[in-house]
């Protein structure tokens, strides 16, 4: 397409279309409705179905059961609909059904401010549902990443089996920009492991390590297939059997867990003998950016480390990018939601400095360097 | 090659059927797969979806795909599983309980006309739980949660199916002879169907309330519901007329979307800010974007962000652009270069802007809107008398055009060129009229 001028919103769709996506429902929701709108100007050129659903229980119910049919899923919603989405996305899990979820965050809690952003839902994504399980969480700064990460979530999604979050924000999705989609380079795309084996009761959540990604049985396909979301065995059946309700519990983690190192995604601006890092992650690593070159114009060596996975979260990059430094400042649009997590690994000798703003203003670079204290 | 046919459509895996002794789920149960024995349908092309309660039990009895989901939400994954494969048979077998906490994806699902079949089975209480009343127990049905009587009025849910447009509407009672014929009528309908089976719950809601077989079928002939069939009013499906919907969309042009080539030059050393404020019904926004566009045709890179009420036709309107020859980092203005004021309603959007503005800011301001004193230069411009010939919507049009004239920001001639390939049909030509109109009148223009 070359040069265009676009918001993030219509960018996340033409990545989820370049990902093969064909089934999308959403319920309406400032600052995401325009998803849902895009979805369905393009999604019947492609063979596709995107449908409004009478409320985001629904919405999300219906992708799951169109990914279990075989189609490949998105809906997109902000913070309220994150809630009523809650108890699926534990399904999701649960039945390792891959499904892309789009939040594009508005100022919470609650209604919060509809046409305002804020990074509300850091934390909520990551404890969204009841058990703890881990999930995928990407996080987008500008519209190119947000093109190129839905695309990317629909691969991890496959890949792994599992619900993956896209945490937009109104600042993005409904902030047109100039963009030229053709110059971000995709990986191919990935498409969930069909091959069944031969036994004659095929089992919907077979492994033999407990990191195994279990083959998918498409309903409809040639073999019968189940899902619940009971507890189960591998056979997708209720079971009361602790041991086999630990295996799967494992497994569900040591799934996620054990490839943190493949889905972490960063961005590095490391400066040599940089005794302070900026970690940031979103909007905000773009304030960061214009702070970094305004420290730098002055003389003060900075580094900065923007995170673009947050779940699993990245702890390897994070640990390497403090290593050496005397102080970490951590600027986030929510009152400190992922500071925590850079505190838990840490070394102790580094000062931590976060920098929270909560107002539906993008923090301003000014506020990043003097708050903390990086002047 | 004919797959031999089968005598049933229950495994044996688990053995009988692990319901209380004289449930009605067991019957029910078995209906179905005599149902589905007449239908002889491929198991791997049947998917039954099962609700929360005791009759979510039961999808693990049958030898074809199956779904056991959240509570209340079975339909919903129904709907999904047909409209991706519209080719499959999908059944979704819910208690009463189902009915209560997923109402709207009942009602919905009954007004879509999705061809998934519901069968409802309605014992009249909550029995997995331990016997609370439902929305359709009884009045003064004696429940754990009503011991008094229940006070609240059920719902007649095949009625309300049937209102909210259900296109097989069916209610019938575990010991129906013809159960199993009416299942498969709810099958074979080509839309929505919905078959509501009256059953006992012998742990809780028969005990309680001393109900048996003769009892339950008393209490349905004095609870005023009809029985039997209730609407059989086929109606075009669902996912057939998203498809024909969808076919037709196939032939729309898709909207005026080009790469923006870099034609022009310009004269922006750095990142610059304009916030463009006026009323909405003004055009504001997408004059806002055809001038970012104009920039790009100039070789800038942009922004855009709106701020307006819900409403429409009323408010304020005020769009920030950002210009930059560099990438742009930081879309939020600070201090903004241009501000452009074209109503009241967008001054007093961005009044509190005012008192920041520096001596690098330069404001064109609608003739009358009286400013506070600021730092910034100040053109007082009368848009409106100016834009007469062409109208109120074109009037921000003709403040960018003197905007870009005076400030040398990038061509006109950009500007226009954007319109030509950008601006909605039918306000082109007026578009390139309020151009040529706001170059005319920045001539005359002079700082106050």
């Amino acid at each position: 397409m070359g040069r265009e001028f676009i918001d993030g919103n219509r960018a996340i769709a033409r990545g989820a279309l370049r990902a093969k996506c064909d089934f999308f429902a959403s319920y309406p929701i400032t600052p995401a409705t325009t998803i849902l709108q895009e979805m369905q100007a393009s999604l019947p050129d492609n063979q596709g179905i995107a449908i409004q659903a009478e409320d985001e229980i629904a919405a999300i119910g219906f992708c799951i059961g169109a990914s279990m049919a075989g189609r490949k899923v998105m809906t997109a919603t902000s913070g309220p609909g994150m809630s009523l989405y809650s108890e699926n996305i534990g399904l999701a899990l649960m039945c390792e059904t891959p499904l892309v979820i789009v939040d594009v965050q508005r100022q919470g809690p609650a209604t919060g401010s509809a046409t305002k952003g804020a990074d509300s839902d850091i934390l909520f994504s990551r404890w969204i549902t009841s058990s703890g399980l881990p999930v995928i969480a990407l996080c987008p700064a500008t519209i190119e990443e947000a093109y190129e990460l839905t695309y990317h979530a629909f691969n991890l999604a496959e890949k792994f089996r599992a619900p993956v979050i896209v945490l937009s924000n109104k600042e993005i999705s409904m902030t047109r920009e100039t963009v030229d989609l053709d110059r971000v380079k995709l990986q191919p795309v990935i498409n969930r492991n069909r091959v069944l084996p031969d036994e004659a009761v095929f089992l919907p959540h077979a492994f033999t390590r407990p990191d195994e990604v279990p083959p998918f049985a498409d309903f409809g396909g040639d073999r019968v297939t189940r899902h619940t979301t009971s507890t189960h065995d591998q056979a997708a059946y209720l079971t009361s059997h602790p041991r086999i309700i630990q295996e799967m519990i494992d497994h569900y983690f040591a799934k996620i867990d054990s490839a943190a190192e493949e889905i972490a995604r960063v961005k590095t601006d490391f400066q040599q003998d940089a005794e302070t890092l900026i970690i940031s992650y979103g909007i905000t690593s773009r304030s960061v950016a214009v702070a970094v070159r305004e420290a730098r114009s002055r003389g003060i060596k900075l580094s900065s480390l923007v995170l673009q996975t947050l779940w699993p979260t990245p702890e390897k990059a994070i640990r390497s990018a403090m290593t050496g430094v005397k102080k970490v400042v951590v600027p986030e649009m929510n009152m400190g939601q992922y500071r925590r997590e850079i505190e838990r690994l840490s070394p102790p000798e580094v000062k931590l400095v976060g920098v929270a703003k909560m107002n539906t203003q993008l923090l301003t670079p000014q506020e990043i360097l003097e708050q903390g204290t990086v002047l | 090659m004919n797959a031999p046919r089968r005598g049933t459509y229950l495994n044996e895996r688990f053995g009988a059927l692990a319901f209380c002794p004289g449930c009605g789920h067991a019957q029910l149960v078995k209906a179905i797969d005599r149902a589905l024995v007449k239908l002889q349908p491929d198991p791997s092309k049947v998917v039954i979806v099962t609700d929360i309660g005791c009759i979510g039990l039961s999808d693990r009895y049958f030898i074809t795909s199956a779904f056991h989901g959240l509570h209340g939400r079975s339909i919903t994954y129904a709907c999904g599983i047909k409209l991706a494969r519209p080719e499959l048979r999908v059944i979704v077998l819910m208690g009463d309980g189902g009915c209560g906490i997923g109402a709207t994806h009942l009602l919905n699902v009954a007004r879509r006309n999705i061809a998934i079949t519901l069968i409802i089975a309605n014992n009249l209480n909550y029995g997995m739980t331990g016997g609370q009343h439902s929305v359709t127990t009884p009045f003064q049905g004696i429940t754990s949660s009503c011991p008094e009587g229940n006070i609240e009025t059920p719902i007649d849910l095949c009625a309300t199916v049937a209102a909210a447009g259900g296109s097989w509407v069916y209610r019938g009672t575990v010991f129906d002879r013809a159960l199993s014929d009416v299942i498969v009528g709810a099958i074979e309908h080509r839309g929505f169907s919905m078959l509501e089976v009256w059953e006992l719950c012998t742990a809780y809601y028969a005990p309680r309330n001393k109900l048996d077989k003769k009892g339950l079928l008393s209490l349905l002939d004095r609870s005023g519901f009809k029985t039997g069939m209730i609407a059989n009013a086929p109606r075009p499906e669902y996912s057939e007329q998203l498809r024909r919907i969808g076919r037709k969309k196939q032939t729309l042009l898709r909207n005026r979307e080009q790469p923006i080539k870099e034609i022009y030059d310009n004269t922006v050393g750095k990142q610059i800010g304009i916030v463009l404020a006026g009323s909405a019904g003004q055009k504001i926004r997408s004059a806002a974007t055809l001038f970012a566009q104009a920039s790009m045709l100039a070789g800038l890179n942009a922004t855009q962000k709106d701020d307006y009420p819900i409403t429409v036709q009323t408010g304020h309107s005020v769009s920030e652009i950002i210009l930059s020859p560099e990438r742009i980092d930081y879309t939020a203005i600070d201090s903004p270069d241009y501000v452009v004021l074209i109503s009241q309603d967008g001054f007093m959007a961005t009044m509190d802007r005012f008192r920041r503005l520096t001596e690098h800011c330069t404001i064109f301001a609608h003739h009358g809107i009286e400013l506070p004193q600021t730092n910034a230069r100040c053109y007082s411009i009368a848009f409106a008398a100016a834009s007469e010939p062409i109208g109120r919507n074109a009037i921000v049009i003709v403040a960018l055009a003197v905007l870009l004239q005076i400030s040398g920001l990038f061509p006109l001639e950009a500007f226009s060129d954007a319109i030509r390939r950008f601006s909605e049909k039918n306000a082109r030509e007026i578009n390139l009229h309020a151009v040529r109109i706001g170059k005319e009148l920045a001539k005359k223009t002079k700082k106050e």
